[in-house]
């Protein structure tokens, strides 16, 4: 059981944490604000949902009582929230950049 | 400067999360004592939730919940709490905020009645920084004027 626990959190948080690095990924090389936006929003909401719920898994591994689960509804609570709260805010930043007048990238005539 | 905005899914968000913004911001100011928090930090979550308002919908819509003399009076109850409190417990012979002497009045040991002098404090404490966040807020966001936040 102890052990099934810690194996299913650490595969939730290396999942987390593989969404983490390719959203630092998208951040540095995609071309313009719009397509970082896109990487960061995506990667961010599902790697902090997966390393959250990870930790909320860890910490039910030492014995399952009423305070460690309190503590679980917890962590379950600020991933619920950020899984709607970081969607919200990247829609917000993005619709404020199109209205500011931020041009989207597009190819180059004649490159690849 | 902020002008209404008509985003539907910020809209949405907004009126979704507001109560659990508010609900978070007691339990920050419940458990000042035991955990990271407190009066301060409470109240500036409660004051985050009104400007999340005035941010997603317009400073109109939320002045008619909140209003400008009512903020005002908010203001003066958090301090007159805090100051309140403090005065009990001169009057009762203590020091200022001494809650231990407040077992007098209270049906109560010494160690509780400190407990609730601080969480007297800490509710006064929060309430007057709500108000002055979102009067802060007011002023900067309308450029002083206070009318629906557009001053272009």
């Amino acid at each position: 059981m102890t052990t099934t626990l810690s194996i299913l959190s650490a595969v939730l948080m290396i999942v987390g944490a593989f969404f983490f690095f390719t959203a630092s990924i998208g951040m540095l090389r995609f071309p313009d604000f719009y397509t970082r936006m896109h990487a960061a929003g995506k990667g961010d909401t599902l790697g902090a949902f997966l390393m959250l719920s990870g930790m909320a898994l860890y910490n039910l591994h030492a014995g399952f009582t009423l305070v460690a689960f309190l503590v679980s509804v917890k962590i379950m609570l600020i991933a619920f929230f950020i899984f709607i709260a970081n969607p919200t805010a990247c829609h917000a930043i993005t619709k404020a950049a199109l209205d500011a007048g931020v041009a989207p990238w597009t190819m180059k005539e004649g490159k690849k | 400067m902020i002008k209404q905005c008509d985003n539907v899914i910020v809209q949405s968000v907004s009126r979704f999360l507001t109560p659990f913004i508010l609900l978070f911001a007691l339990y920050v100011i419940a458990h000042g004592h035991y955990s990271p928090g407190g009066g301060f930090q409470g109240g500036c979550i409660l004051g985050a939730s009104f400007i999340l308002s005035m941010i997603a919908y317009d400073i109109a819509e939320v002045k008619r919940r909140m209003t400008e003399k009512m903020n005002t009076v908010l203001t003066g109850v958090g301090v007159l709490i805090y100051a309140g409190i403090g005065f009990i417990c001169l009057l009762l012979g203590a020091n200022y905020l001494d809650y231990g002497v407040l077992a007098e009045i209270l049906p109560v040991g010494t160690a509780k009645a400190r407990a609730l002098g601080t969480f007297g404090i800490e509710i006064g404490v929060g309430i007057t920084v709500m108000a002055v966040m979102v009067s802060i807020f007011l002023n900067l966001a309308s450029g002083g004027e206070h009318e629906e936040g557009s001053v272009e």
